[in-house]
């Protein structure tokens, strides 16, 4: 824990986790989300979810379309304010939080349309997340260990809207995992993508949690992609969480079968 | 020779003009989407804080013009944290209002507003416009308060440099080298340092500079400073060379205008193109015609560009650039 992290445990108005309140431990959990519910007018897009992650775990987000999957992700990054309840993350309440402190506590996130910086080059779309925490060689060794890790060496000096879309996918993986993230939320990684990316993708995400230990939230919709990287599935519908198990349990489950096909669930 | 010499200097006074006119405006307006009608008064704060820093205080010209530079800076981000992002106000009304509110009856305190009492003016033109041609109405009308209808100029430097029939102010050829360095200057900043890639990022996608960790507040407030502060020394430098009146600011809005119309999105590219280009025709028709007719052609040019380069000249290069790349 580092000193930062222990004022902010010990600062009494920062309110924790109920898993740290009741043992006085920290916990393996990373994220977690108690009771949040974020509505927009009069429609409610994330309904009372309770939603967990445990460190270094790879967890799928699936469910029907409107199921609140990418609004779950932006109220997790600060995008959204939540309209009740609260998000805790690494023992910290961070419901309050501005975008830019989630992601200096270690959360990082990749949007569903690549947001690769089309007008900086693949080196620069990097040096962005690196350079607020790294200088000189440093900074230089992280760029590279970025490009590496979206897969573009040789890339380096090409301006990002002359890759393709899978390419700019990964770089935007690169750009992610530059931040030094705990947490990685992935909205739709795989979109639009051949065969060959996605397995380009499902290589780059797998070696990251293995290799990094980064946490991985990942929205998907391809049950083949989900079942060749997750530990975990967890199944919203309806603005809450339905389902949590093994993917082969939430393959075979009924009730998810049904909502898929536009039902009720159970 | 004399009047290709003529044409010439010219040409060069032009050039220098429009770029220290027009590049804390292009800034401002490329990044952050805010068009400042108060730039001349920038103008005029970095012209008057220079010349009172050398009448009153006796610093040597440079430091005073520097002084002038730094100075409209800091008075850019005192705009900026209260006029264009209402960061200062918010704060403010943020205490205030639950103590209004447990102070005032229930019916009083539930037309108070609840959020915000400024939304920022980032990328609102028409709102931007607004709000900073008041403030350039107040600040005109506070200099003529302030300091009257003028103040004491201080003296040209440097004399003149002469060619048979002709003198030329050396000052002026100073200038022109001084926007020349002044451009290199800008496009170092914004192509090699990390507050020019935070500030390109956020020009393209502020969204995502969030979610990559950019204080985007931080950026817009940097990059007024910086855009109010290069207004101020464009005002520094003209310090010697213009009457120093409360309404000097507005004689470089429309060259600071024109240029930034014609230049587009790109703040060096733009600004360069633009003022070369811009600055060859009025000085070639000041030459032949009269300065009358220069302004004219100036004129002409901005409204043949609106109709046929909306985006400008980068605008143009960049549609061009983007169909080669789609042809490869």
């Amino acid at each position: 824990m580092s000193a930062d992290d222990a004022d902010v445990v010990s600062d009494p108005d920062i309110r924790q986790t109920p898993a740290v309140k009741a043992t006085g431990e920290r916990t393996d959990t990373l994220l977690q989300t108690d009771g949040l519910v974020k509505q927009f007018g009069g429609f409610t897009a994330a309904d009372s979810v309770d939603f967990a992650v445990e460190e270094g775990e790879l967890r799928c987000l699936i469910g029907p379309n409107g199921a609140g999957k990418s609004t779950l992700l932006k109220l997790i990054t600060g995008k959204h304010a939540p309209t009740e309840g609260s998000i805790y993350y690494d023992g910290t309440d961070i419901t309050d939080f501005e975008p830019q402190d989630r992601v200096k506590r270690g959360i990082s996130m990749k949007f569903q349309v690549p947001s690769v910086y089309n007008d900086l080059s693949v080196r620069e779309n990097v040096r962005l997340p690196v350079q607020r925490f790294a200088t000189g060689e440093e900074r230089a060794r992280r760029i590279h260990e970025a490009i590496v890790a979206a897969g573009l060496e040789g890339y380096e000096d090409v301006p990002a809207s002359s890759l393709s879309h899978g390419q700019q996918q990964q770089l935007e993986i690169g750009m992610a995992a530059a931040l030094d993230p705990d947490l990685l939320l992935l909205d739709e990684p795989v979109a639009g993508l051949s065969v060959e990316e996605r397995q380009g993708i499902a290589d780059r995400i797998t070696r990251l949690n293995e290799e990094a230990g980064i946490a991985f939230v990942v929205i998907e919709h391809d049950t083949d992609f989900v079942a060749g990287i997750a530990d975990e599935v967890t199944v919203l519908h309806q603005g809450d969480v339905f389902r949590e198990g093994p993917i082969e349990e939430i393959e075979s489950d009924p009730a998810v079968q049904k909502i898929y096909l536009g039902g009720e669930g159970e | 020779m004399a009047n290709w010499l003529n044409l010439a200097f010219q040409f060069l006074d032009s050039f220098a003009f429009i770029v220290l006119a027009a590049a804390g405006l292009a800034i401002i307006f490329g990044i952050m989407g805010v068009i400042n009608l108060a730039h001349g008064e920038f103008i005029l704060v970095g012209a008057y804080a220079t010349t009172l820093a050398v009448k009153a205080v006796g610093l040597p010209l440079p430091a005073a013009m520097l002084a002038g530079a730094v100075v409209t800076a800091g008075f850019g981000l005192v705009v900026e944290r209260t006029i264009i992002s209402g960061a200062g106000p918010n704060w403010v009304w943020e205490r205030l209002e639950p103590r209004l509110s447990a102070a005032l009856p229930d019916q009083a305190a539930a037309v108070l507003p609840s959020g915000p009492l400024i939304e920022p003016l980032y990328d609102r033109l028409a709102d931007s416009m607004v709000a900073t041609f008041g403030l350039s109405l107040i600040m005109v009308q506070g200099a003529r308060i302030v300091f009257g209808n003028s103040i004491d100029q201080v003296a040209t430097p440097f004399g003149e440099v002469a060619y048979g029939a002709f003198s030329y102010s050396a000052y002026r050829l100073v200038l022109a080298g001084v926007s020349v360095a002044l451009l290199g200057l800008v496009y170092y900043v914004f192509t090699y340092t990390d507050y020019g890639m935070r500030a390109r990022a956020v020009i393209q996608d502020d969204r995502t500079a969030r979610a990559l960790g950019v204080n985007t507040e931080r950026t817009y407030a940097a990059t007024f400073a910086l855009g109010s502060g290069l207004a101020g020394l464009t005002g520094a430098l003209f310090a010697p060379v213009i009457s120093m009146q409360p309404t000097l600011g507005s004689q470089f809005l429309v060259e600071a205008f024109v240029a930034v119309v014609v230049g587009g999105a790109s703040v060096v590219l733009g600004t360069a193109l633009s003022a070369a280009g811009l600055g060859a025709i009025e000085s070639v028709f000041s030459n032949q015609y009269g300065t009358f007719f220069g302004r004219i052609a100036l004129l002409l040019t901005a409204i043949l560009a609106l109709r046929f380069l909306p985006g400008g000249i980068t605008g143009y290069i960049e549609r061009v650039r983007k169909r080669r790349r789609r042809e490869s």
